[in-house]
């Protein structure tokens, strides 16, 4: 009954066939399988937010989902954003304003941001609060991190003026 | 922690899911979005047998209007009613509790099916139903069962739903054109359980309430209609509404915990009310009412 299923996924673009048993969720399956330890696990129960991934586009908590559950679908982590220069001026933002610390919550907080800014060109500070309600971040207290938000989102539209016709 | 071992079953219709359900009764649990089942097994407070996934169910999502009541199907996402143009026009009230659940990645995940049939005592949905005298479209070996939402909820995570069946579809009754709503909860942090809340649909006309359905989440094991009769068909006093406020102080018994004493739920309720009725009247001066 309890035995493994098989599934089918895209990560990161690239095509993963594996067996997983039920239990095992999308953190873990992406850590312990895939070896993409940037994906992080702190509460395991859907609060503290450090698991946040995309799925289908969308951000998820992996720890909320089975990998049998991600059959067919596409999953995109801290890796893939990270290495195809999606979230560059983004991260170097957050370097820049020291918007991480011990870095744990980072990688969750960098995808929750993007999603925020692919969506709204310029989001108030209210705005990004909310969004990354859902993010817990225990060193910075959140100010640099919003700062730095809100300067990625400004420099985009600057940039997005100046490439303009 | 994570979850212990339990075995799974892709549902290919809504048959089979209540074929398996059958089969496996109280064992198996259902799975939609799995925001509140998931935290459940991976704090081992719930372990089943096996799980029923849903989630490739195509005939339980969507939104629809269909003679005379908006269906939502069980696999609408809480994202879905936030972004359905159906939604805002007929059921505002849904589209405003959203925004009070929980975060962007749960709302991206989380139906409304998963969580009326959950049955949080706390959380918005079932209360918003309820006010708007939706109907659970609930299916089973037997056939289909359609339940009033105010006859649905039993206590904390219970409904009158049997392992048996599963929960399909949620009608809402389109409003007339002088309907309104007010939603507002308290809660320590935004996206928070709520430590009261209220939904509240109705119908004013002439400054008047025609129909007024408040329902209070938080204040016990499961959301409470209050009758407030002496706030229908007249104008509403300051007498009126102290009488109403009383009456709602009567009627709930709400719980202490970590967050609260019943006494301050209590309080906090009527100060909600209050202003439910300041703001759908617009009558400024009865929401600085002092409730005793």
């Amino acid at each position: 009954m309890t035995t493994p299923h098989p599934i089918s996924l895209e990560v990161n673009g690239e095509r993963v066939e594996a067996h997983v048993l039920p239990r095992i969720n999308l953190a873990d399956f992406l850590r312990e399988h895939l070896k993409l330890t940037g994906t992080h696990v702190g509460c395991e129960h859907g609060v503290c937010g450090a698991c946040t991934v995309r799925v289908n586009g969308e951000i998820v908590r992996s720890c909320l989902m089975l990998a049998v559950q991600v059959n067919g679908a596409s999953v995109e982590t801290i890796e893939g954003l990270s290495d195809s220069g999606e979230i560059s001026d983004l991260q170097a933002a957050f370097r820049e304003r020291n918007a991480l610390q011990c870095g744990y919550c980072t990688p969750a907080m960098l995808i929750s941001a993007q999603d925020l800014l692919k969506a709204k060109s310029e989001p108030g500070r209210e705005q990004i609060r909310e969004h990354l309600s859902g993010n817990y971040c225990r060193c910075t207290g959140y100010q640099a991190i919003v700062d730095a938000v809100e300067a990625t989102a400004r420099a985009r539209k600057s940039r997005d003026k100046s490439r303009a016709p | 922690m994570k979850a212990p071992a339990f075995a799974y079953a892709r549902a290919s219709s809504v048959d089979n899911a209540i074929e398996l359900l059958s089969q496996h009764g109280e064992r198996a649990k259902v799975l939609s979005g799995g925001q509140s089942l998931m935290p459940a097994m991976n704090l081992r407070l719930l372990a089943p047998e096996l799980l029923v996934d849903i989630g490739a169910l195509d005939e339980l999502r969507g939104i629809t209007r269909q003679n005379g009541v908006l269906s939502i199907g069980a696999l609408a996402r809480h994202v879905d009613l936030q972004n359905s143009p159906l939604i805002t026009t007929h059921a505002p009230l849904l589209k405003e509790a959203i925004a009070h659940v929980a975060h962007p990645a749960i709302r991206n995940r989380g139906t409304i099916g998963g969580s009326l049939a959950h049955a949080d005592p706390a959380s918005e949905l079932p209360a918003c139903v309820i006010a708007l005298d939706a109907t659970i479209v609930v299916r089973g070996p037997a056939g289909e069962r359609r339940i009033a939402a105010e006859d649905f909820f039993v206590g904390i995570y219970e409904t009158v739903l049997s392992a048996e069946e599963l929960l399909v579809a949620v009608e809402v009754p389109l409003p007339p054109s002088n309907a309104t709503h007010y939603f507002c909860e308290f809660a320590r942090r935004h996206g928070d359980y709520a430590i009261v809340g209220l939904a509240a649909q109705a119908v004013v006309d002439h400054g008047k309430f025609a129909e007024l359905r408040p329902v209070f989440f938080g204040v016990g094991d499961k959301a409470v209609q209050v009758k407030v009769p002496a706030l229908l068909g007249a104008d509403v006093t300051p007498k009126a509404l102290s009488e109403a406020l009383q009456t709602l102080a009567e009627a709930l018994d709400p719980p202490e915990d970590q967050q609260a004493s019943g006494a301050m739920r209590r309080h906090l309720s009527k100060v909600l009310l209050a202003r439910c009725v300041a703001k759908l009247l617009s009558r400024p001066d009865l929401a600085t009412l002092e409730p005793a």
